[in-house]
């Protein structure tokens, strides 16, 4: 149990928020050109931290807006929270 | 050579004040060198040491453990066991696994304490008579066991449940696996790792991978917390961490670990004697020897090391259950705890070989892993040792989520994921 300081709406439970996986992952810009192995990489395979990462949260039962998070998966302790297209301070 | 389990070992043990009893394994130091080394000391890891040795006569192995063996999940389930999947390659799978089950206490003679009390998956909805119902058919035509028991039968089978067609989720059915059970989950671990220490392995607890040496595309060895161990052939079982592993060898794997929690009553008399399960409320419930209710809450939704969940999803089970039972109502609960789960995107486990040669996974169980301990070991030995899958877990390579062919039991399992 933690709290996420919604970069809208302040500090709340983290019951408020869903997760949303892994941050900045681009979609590749030609699906039909990649082969099943670069498509299976982007669709399926993930990082799966045990340690900091960097994900997505959105405030759905709040403001509805989705943020990024950098946190430890190990311990989850919070180190920062920065708005879509940022780039993370860590 | 180890003695044998008995009546009479027993008695001759009650006249020495049960201070003699034989070391149940042994406790070595690693070797320099190894045939094959299993990563994960839990049921799976060591089923999975025992079969390359009974039946692949694979003797020179180890099993490394960075804790205790049964201490990660194998310890933390809450060892339900049943074959009722949907598909043809989930029903082969763990139904191979509960034909293993049947007689697992006299193979190693040792008491897993194996009980075939049924499990009941219920219906709240139309949707889920539709769905419960297709399974309960899907599951004859592969030669499972299931029936479909109506509202009085479900009352007949299990009386304590609320059947009262004015609740919120009224019960419309259920399905029943009267094969189906519980067994001792920790006996398991202790039992494979009897065998497999009787027949030479070695069991080697408190030593933590810290990294996987490759030369090329082969695996060479590990690096331990107790040094550095040479070897061909690695087997992970790590659950959780089988990504923090997989990492070390420069591979990714399709999997999120999250925490996911369970939590047990204050012992009371025995009140159910079956396994109540149902996917729409997601709560489920028996009833241990001890006498405590053993109670499987949800996952977290988000990646999570820390083998502990929020309180939420436990409020969000006991609402269920409270409703389902209103005679637990004024019930205590004891004790509450999390282990962490690999989840794949099919919900269904991975037993392979990996891009690395020598270097083979063992995982993706997610919520449901303990049902099938014995088939998940055997299969995996088989897959180890002839550097091939077994046919029954040639699904479940890693390739299927580069090919589509994916074994998608997420709705078709019994709980929620």
């Amino acid at each position: 149990m933690f709290i996420i300081k919604c970069p809208y709406c302040g500090e709340r439970d983290h019951s408020e928020f869903s997760y949303g996986g892994e941050a900045h992952l681009v979609r590749p810009k030609q699906p039909t050109e990649l082969s099943d192995d670069q498509w299976a990489e982007y669709l399926f395979m993930r990082k799966n931290i045990k340690g900091l990462q960097y994900e997505r949260w959105n405030h759905s039962h709040g403001c509805r807006r989705w943020f990024n998070v950098s946190r430890d998966t190990s311990n989850d302790m919070i180190y920062s929270v920065y708005k879509i297209g940022e780039k993370p301070n860590k | 050579m180890k003695k044998k389990y008995s009546i009479f070992a027993l008695i001759k043990n009650s006249l020495s004040y049960h201070e003699n009893w034989q070391r149940v394994w042994r406790d070595p130091e690693p070797k320099s060198q190894y045939d094959a080394v299993i990563v994960g000391g839990g049921g799976h890891g060591l089923a999975t040491a025992y079969y390359l040795a009974k039946e692949h006569n694979l003797k020179n192995i180890a099993v490394v453990e960075k804790g205790w063996i049964g201490g990660g999940n194998t310890g933390r389930n809450t060892t339900i066991i049943r074959s009722n999947y949907l598909w043809d390659a989930s029903a082969g799978l763990y139904d191979h696994a509960l034909k293993i089950w049947e007689n697992l206490s006299q193979e190693l003679n040792y008491n897993i304490m194996f009980s075939q009390r049924g499990v009941m998956n219920l219906a709240h909805n139309l949707h889920d008579v539709r769905e419960l119902k297709r399974r309960t058919h899907a599951n004859r035509l592969n030669g499972i066991d299931c029936e479909w028991l109506n509202v009085e039968q479900v009352k007949k089978f299990c009386p304590i449940i609320n059947c009262s067609p004015h609740i919120r989720y009224p019960v419309m059915g259920s399905t029943l696996q009267r094969r189906a059970g519980t067994a001792r989950h920790d006996a398991v671990a202790w039992g494979y790792a009897r065998g497999a220490d009787a027949m030479g392995v070695d069991i080697i607890q408190n030593c933590e991978v810290k990294g996987i040496k490759r030369n090329g595309d082969s695996i060479v060895g590990i690096e331990t917390t107790k040094g550095f161990i040479k070897t061909k052939k690695v087997g992970v079982v790590a659950a959780g961490h089988s990504s923090v592993i997989a990492n070390m060898a420069g591979l990714k794997l399709p999997l999120e670990s999250k925490p996911l929690q369970a939590l047990v009553s204050e012992p009371i008399k025995p009140i159910i004697d079956t396994v109540v399960m149902s996917n729409a409320v997601h709560a489920y419930v028996s009833q241990s020897d001890k006498g405590e209710l053993v109670i499987g809450a949800g996952t977290d939704s988000y990646i999570s090391y820390t083998q502990k969940g929020t309180h939420e999803i436990v409020e969000g089970t006991l609402k269920a259950i409270l409703e389902l039972y209103p005679i637990f109502s004024r019930l205590r609960m004891l004790r509450q705890w999390g282990g962490v789960v690999d989840i794949c995107p099919d919900a269904s486990p991975i037993i392979s070989k990996t891009s690395v040669k020598g270097l083979y996974f063992n995982c993706g169980w997610g919520t449901g892993g303990f049902k099938a301990t014995p088939g998940s070991g055997h299969l995996f030995a088989h897959t180890i040792a002839k550097d091939q899958p077994h046919a029954l877990n040639a699904a479940f390579n890693i390739n299927r989520f580069v090919s589509g062919d994916l074994v998608d039991e997420h709705g078709a399992a019994a709980v929620a994921h």
